[in-house]
């Protein structure tokens, strides 16, 4: 039995996931959700977008986008009739083959992580048993998009660009991946659903260090401040998409907004019990969550100065990677000799554990100064 | 049916991705060529319920091994158009023949059986089993992690400075 069985009764594949009146087969099943993550996605980036530039505005005390709608809501709307009407350039010696693949490569990894996020009880397109490898090993192929843009513009500032990106993502892939572990070995399952069902205590109070590694290690991933290397205009103009204008540049732009998206939607699922909640319907907490994550993303940018090249790569490798490992140590020893009687008292341990950890790492790990280290 | 549909699909995009690896001059599109055959091979994982081993797939020789090619490509210069043409064409020719050879001798000469079982639901825990459990193979799992310990502390002595 497999994924591509049109024969195949869904609630029995996967059982408890469906509510028994659930119509149609399988087919629809498919059809309704695409439609439901292609809107979703959209909707919720675009409403990002004008959420950023307002929570920003108001972090730097001015007004942000206020003309277009209502508090300016149908600024983003404006902003794509703007690009989508703009010409589109190609550069003469580029690879056009390659320079238009490269947005589609970019923008379709995102989209498909959203196939096996729960937005409520079992509400998802494909409940995989791997469900969080499979975020992982689709949000990795990304970078190859980012690759085609920086080589086939023919620009060397694109190029510089592609290759920071490429760095920044490998190493950041590791930490990212340690600390998701964690929330792995509590739930005992890759499956997202699962992993919030087993959520009776918020991952976030028993992962408190792995919430920090995973939140650092996603900014650095999807390219946020402090981490937002690729797009320096002293440096190298706007990273690999420089040459890029048009449609092209807006699918850019959309896949940074879906990948924060995505990224808010995770560490929901992952760390803050996903559409668990009480006396609000499911749904709604879900979207609560996510807003939150996400207002905290936009908190970290308007707070936090960027980091340099070469302190973004030594606070991966010297920093993050040996907490992850430490906390994923300590999460495998907990989970075997911890008394389930005590859920609670792990919880302060843990927040204890973390400050200590952070406190000491902080002592003896230094960021180079005003000296590039390399 | 799907299934049949799935394979036959994935099987010639593989073998065509594969094929543009090789004759592509421009070693840029080739190796974009491999991500896309190494996705095609995940794939047929996929239609064979081997979902952890797809995922993994994807994660380390699209996620990573396509990347570094490309990567050393990007830092290899005045190979943008074209691969040069080798000295070692002839031997290399002889060998390709060879492993050519092999391998359709031990694609004719094997019996492939169709198992009857239907897959496990979950995988991982089945592979969990195997690679560190009782009677598994967890002797050549640590022999694989020190290959790579040393292999990691080789690279870190040779671009050390001084």
């Amino acid at each position: 039995m497999s994924l591509f069985d049109p024969g195949l009764n869904l609630s029995a594949y996967y059982p408890g996931t469906l509510p028994p009146e659930w119509p149609g087969g399988y087919w629809i099943h498919w059809g309704v959700f695409v439609v439901i993550i292609l809107a979703f996605v959209l909707l919720m980036a675009m409403g990002f977008i004008w959420l950023e530039r307002r929570e920003v505005g108001r972090f730097q005390a001015r007004l942000g986008p206020n003309r277009v709608g209502p508090f300016g809501v149908l600024q983003p709307v404006a902003d794509a009739i703007k690009v989508l009407t703009k010409e589109d350039i190609i550069p003469a010696k580029g690879d056009k083959l390659v320079y238009w693949l490269a947005p589609v490569v970019a923008f379709v990894p995102v989209l498909m992580v959203f196939a096996v996020v729960p937005f409520q009880d079992g509400a998802l397109l494909a409940d995989l048993n791997i469900g969080i490898l499979y975020v992982v090993a689709i949000s990795s192929v990304s970078v190859v998009g980012v690759f085609m843009a920086g080589w086939s513009s023919n620009n060397k500032y694109s190029l510089l660009g592609a290759m920071r990106a490429v760095s920044q993502l490998v190493s950041y892939e590791i930490p990212l991946g340690l600390s998701i572990l964690g929330v792995v070995v509590l739930a005992g399952s890759l499956s997202l659903n699962s992993i919030v069902e087993a959520q009776h205590i918020p991952f976030i109070l028993l992962q408190p260090l792995g919430f920090l590694i995973y939140m650092a290690a996603a900014a650095a991933e999807i390219n946020r401040t402090p981490f937002d290397l690729l797009e320096a205009d002293s440096e190298i103009v706007a990273g690999f998409h420089t040459e890029y204008s048009g449609m092209k540049f807006a699918l850019f732009y959309l896949v940074e907004y879906c990948e924060v998206l995505a990224v808010s939607v995770i560490v929901t699922t992952l760390f803050l019990a996903g559409w668990k909640g009480p006396l609000l319907p499911p749904l709604l907490w879900f979207l609560i969550k996510v807003f939150g994550v996400f207002t905290v993303i936009v908190w970290v940018r308007a707070t936090v100065p960027r980091l340099r090249v070469d302190q973004v790569m030594a606070f991966a490798w010297k920093c993050l990677l040996p907490l992850a490992l430490i906390n994923l140590l300590i999460t495998g020893i907990q989970v075997l000799v911890w008394p389930e009687v005590l859920p609670w008292a792990v919880v302060f341990l843990n927040l204890a554990i973390m400050v200590v950890l952070i406190l000491l790492w902080s002592k003896f790990f230094k960021l180079g100064g005003g000296r590039v280290e390399v | 049916m799907g299934l049949v549909i799935a394979f036959w699909v994935l099987a010639v995009v593989g073998i065509a991705a594969a094929l543009a690896v090789v004759l592509l001059r421009d070693i840029f599109r080739a190796a974009l060529s491999l991500v896309l055959c190494f996705l095609a091979v995940a794939g047929i994982y996929v239609t064979l319920s081997a979902d952890f081993l797809a995922a993994v797939q994807v994660l380390i020789y699209v996620g990573a091994i396509s990347v570094l090619i490309i990567l050393a490509i990007m830092l290899t210069r005045e190979v943008k158009r074209g691969s040069p043409s080798g000295r070692l064409r002839v031997p290399a020719l002889v060998v390709a023949i060879l492993f050519l050879g092999t391998v359709v001798f031990a694609l004719v000469n094997t019996s492939w059986r169709i198992s009857s079982v239907s897959p496990l639901v979950p995988t991982t825990a089945a592979i969990g089993g195997s690679l560190f459990g009782e009677g598994g193979f967890i002797l050549p799992v640590e022999i694989a992690a020190v290959l790579l310990l040393a292999a990691v502390v080789g690279a870190i002595v040779l671009v050390r400075e001084k």
